[in-house]
Formats: structure tokens, C-alpha cells, sequence
């Protein structure tokens, strides 16, 4: 149960592998893990799927009340502070869910914003969540080539890779994760995020 | 009707068995501009006249989404209206969130009728002054609704509200049969034909008048501007070629036979 997600200069790529189990059981291998919010928001998230299921039932309908009232969908940076807000507003019985949304910006640009499971959240260039976190976290802090978000000044922390180059660097982590954490494998399910849509990737992984 | 010693409170009955102010709420209906709901088999189109307070202003909205599959035009108390849009869309949300499945149109009139009728029965509170068409499409298929200030609803074929719409009524009325079997596009034009005859003569042109539709795989959604233009001008050709022989503006139906669409 591993998700991921990069923000690049003009795209977003978000992942999540589609295995669900409990203990040594594997219940699907085929069940997804991302949700459209809006036309240019995507969240995935690792953790309990019932309270994923939940959540995004939550947004969906606040999402629609928001475009009744305003007249347009609401933007990446909106639904983050959204999800907080819902996130927090259970503080004392919380979604047990590990959040990470993706998408564009109003300039345009990639945007992740990466959560914990009462709604603490903050804008990175790249976040992964799940049991596979912690092999792959270190892998994009070497391959990314993100500036580190310790310089001063603070630097846009997005990465300068392609859209190609970043959809690969997924497609290889998730194959990497999938070698030691057995509870990531099946198949991975990529988002890319841009200018003229979002693009869906299906791609096999072991199933051991 | 006149001022009488039975119409202070809507809680108070006339001896002839009348709550006056729920009748006075519906003289507001109909002095609102008017509304135009049309039903076939697969489709519903609502058209309103929209009226500028002033050359300064914009046009008032009179038709509000409330979910995908459901739309209503409003006519009387345009605030009123809009909160109870605001109150119809809750309840599909609510739904929808519930059991995930669009909430069927007759359940939504329903609900809608009775908070209505809440309003008559209480002497703190007043009669929405609005009443709604709703157009809306489920399983069941096509419907077009009538919700009254004074809580009742009916289903009709076809329908209008607000002033001057006898016109409009009398031009339906004639061809409310075939309605059923219509296309999409001749839905629409028969729509913008009948708010046309509300106009009396005053010229139909795309800025004063919205037109909306909802169909079997058409989510509910205003049509462009454009295309109206567009259905007025091939109209208004056909009418200059045919040397304007038929009479421009219908009598008001002033006979006492209840005509099928009259309440």
C-alpha cells in the first residue's frame, strides 16, 4: 500500500498501487487507491480504505456546493486547505488516512501537498506515503534533483525533470518497492496531471 | 381580489374556507416574469424571460441547476427562489451521499411542496413568494413539475408562470399532444416559441431569454446563447417570407372551461 506523487514545472504525476490486504491476505489486486477531486486535483492516499472511501464521498460533496456557489471548480491550492479543514475537523476520532493531492496550481504549475491523518499539510515538490514510503523517499531525494528545501532563500522546491523523465523515475520506484515491501505489487496506477488533462497509466507489477 | 379582515395572518381562515395570504403569495407568482417548461419522452426544456431592472443592470437568473438530471426556472420572488435552490441542492447532495444515486424528481417536489406548506401553518412566518417549474429525468423518465407557494405540485406535459403566460398556455395547449414524440430540437424551438407569445409583440432577441434542457445521457445545462439567436433568426426568416398572415399576439383566454393546464 504504497502511494506517490512529484510536482514538475508544468505537470503533476501522481501513483498508488492498486493491492489491498490485511495481514498476509491479499483481498484485491485491483482496487484504486486515487480520486479525482477536480479537473485539476487529484488525491491519493494510503491507510484505511473504508475512511478513504469516506473522505472522498466528503469532498465530492463539498466540492459540488463550492461550484454551486462560486461558479467554477475549485482550485488545487482551495481543495488543500479543504481537506485539512476536513481532516481536523474529525481530530478526535480521525480518517485514518495518509493523504498526498496533486495537481496544478492557478499558474499552471505542479503542486503536492502531502497530509497526516488530522490535516497537518504543506506544499512539497514530492511526497510518498504508505509501507513502500521509506524505500522510495530516499531514492527521490537523490533522483529528483529538487532543490533542497533547507536553502535560504526558500527555493520552489519542484522538480526540473520532464513529465517522461519523472513518469519513469515512478514507474521505477514502485518497481523497487515492490521487491521488499509485500504489501505494494499487482499493479501500479499512474495520473499525469497538465495543461491538457489528466493522462491514466496502468502499469504490471510482481504479484508476489 | 381585495383587502378584508381575513387576510392579516396566514393563519387565518375566510369563512368561505380561503388562507388569503397563501392566495396573495401566489398573485406575486404571477406577476413575476415568465417561465416555460416543456416535457417529451426523453427530454425537458425550461425557457424564462429574463428582465433587466434597468439598461444598467444585469439580467435577473431564473433558472438554477440543482444536480445533474434536475433544473428548475423560477417565477415571482427571485430570493426566495434562490434559497430554495440553495435548499434543493442540499437535498440531492444529501442524497446522492447516501445512496449513491440521483435523487428521483418526484421525491425532491415532494419535499419541496411540504417545506411549502410549513409556511402556511405557522403565523411566524410568511409564504415563499416563488414558484418553481422543475424539470428533472430519472429512471422513471421525463418530468416537468409545478411547485405552488401553497405547497401543492403538479405534473404537466407543459407548463407556464408568470405574467402573461396564458399566452404562452394557449400556445402549448394546442400542440401539447404531439409533445411526447418531439425531438430535442424541436423542444427547444416550441419552448422559445412559447415565451415568445408571453412578449405580446416586444422583440424575442437571445439576451432577454434563457433556455435549459435536461435529457436521457444530457446533463441538466443552458443552452448558448448562439444557438438561441440562431433558432429565433430562422424563425423570424420563415416568418417575413410567409408575409406575417397569422395573427402576432393570442387573446387571453378569458373563458370559464378549465383548459387542461389551468389549476
Amino acid at each position: 500500500m504504497t502511494c506517490v506523487a512529484i510536482a514538475g514545472a508544468d505537470y503533476c504525476v501522481i501513483a498508488a498501487d492498486t493491492r489491498l490486504s490485511v495481514g498476509y491476505i491479499i483481498y484485491t489486486r485491483d482496487y484504486s487507491k486515487i480520486c479525482k477531486l477536480a479537473d485539476k486535483c487529484v488525491m491519493a492516499s494510503s491507510g484505511f480504505q473504508g475512511d478513504l472511501k469516506a473522505l472522498q464521498k466528503n469532498l465530492a460533496a463539498k466540492h459540488l456546493i463550492y461550484q454551486h456557489q462560486h461558479n467554477k471548480q475549485m482550485s488545487c491550492p482551495a481543495m488543500a486547505q479543504l481537506l485539512s479543514n476536513t481532516l481536523y475537523y474529525k481530530r478526535f476520532f480521525p480518517y485514518f488516512t495518509f493523504n498526498i493531492l496533486g495537481g496544478l496550481d492557478s499558474d499552471g504549475k505542479g503542486c503536492v501537498f502531502t497530509y497526516d491523518a488530522v490535516g497537518s499539510y504543506e506544499r512539497v515538490g514530492y511526497s510518498a506515503h504508505g509501507t513502500g514510503a521509506g524505500l522510495i523517499i530516499p531514492v527521490l531525494d537523490n533522483q529528483l534533483k529538487s532543490p533542497s528545501p533547507l536553502l535560504l532563500p526558500a527555493k520552489d522546491a519542484v522538480t526540473p525533470l520532464l513529465e517522461m523523465e519523472a513518469v519513469d523515475l515512478v514507474k521505477d520506484v514502485f518497481a523497487s518497492a515492490t521487491e521488499r515491501d509485500i504489501y505494494t505489487g499487482d499493479k501500479v496506477e499512474i495520473l499525469v496531471i497538465n495543461a491538457s488533462g489528466i493522462r491514466h497509466e496502468l502499469m504490471e507489477l510482481r504479484k508476489d | 381580489m381585495f383587502r378584508n379582515q381575513y387576510d392579516t395572518d396566514v393563519t387565518t381562515w375566510s369563512p368561505a374556507g380561503r388562507l388569503f395570504q397563501v392566495e396573495y403569495a401566489m398573485e406575486a407568482v404571477k406577476q413575476g416574469a415568465a417561465a416555460v417548461g416543456l416535457r417529451s419522452t426523453s427530454h425537458v426544456v425550461l425557457a424564462t424571460v429574463n428582465k433587466a431592472a434597468s439598461d444598467l443592470s444585469s439580467h435577473q437568473r431564473k433558472v438554477f441547476k440543482i444536480d445533474d438530471h434536475i433544473g428548475v426556472a423560477i417565477a415571482g420572488l427571485t430570493a426566495d427562489g434562490r434559497v430554495l435552490s440553495r435548499y434543493l441542492r442540499n437535498e440531492c447532495i444529501n442524497h446522492a451521499f447516501v445512496y449513491e444515486s440521483p435523487l428521483p424528481v418526484s421525491r425532491l417536489v415532494v419535499r419541496l411542496a411540504d417545506k411549502a406548506q410549513v409556511c402556511t401553518q405557522r403565523s411566524w412566518k410568511r409564504p415563499y413568494g416563488v414558484g418553481l417549474l422543475v424539470a428533472g429525468l430519472d429512471e422513471t423518465g421525463a418530468h416537468l413539475y409545478y411547485n405552488c407557494p401553497s405547497g401543492n405540485y403538479f405534473e404537466y406535459q407543459a407548463f407556464a408562470i408568470g405574467s402573461r403566460s396564458q399566452a404562452a398556455k394557449t400556445y402549448m395547449e394546442r400542440r401539447f399532444e404531439a409533445f411526447n414524440n418531439y425531438s430535442r430540437d424541436e423542444l427547444i424551438k416550441d419552448a422559445i416559441f412559447a415565451v415568445r407569445e408571453t412578449l405580446q409583440g416586444e422583440k424575442l432577441t437571445s439576451s432577454i431569454c434563457t433556455v435549459a434542457i435536461v435529457g436521457i445521457d444530457e446533463p441538466f445545462h443552458m443552452i448558448d446563447q448562439k444557438i438561441i439567436q440562431e433558432v429565433i433568426d430562422s424563425v423570424e426568416i420563415k416568418e417575413d417570407a410567409a408575409a406575417a398572415d397569422q395573427a402576432p399576439a393570442q387573446d387571453d383566454d378569458k373563458s370559464s372551461e378549465a383548459a387542461p393546464m389551468d389549476i
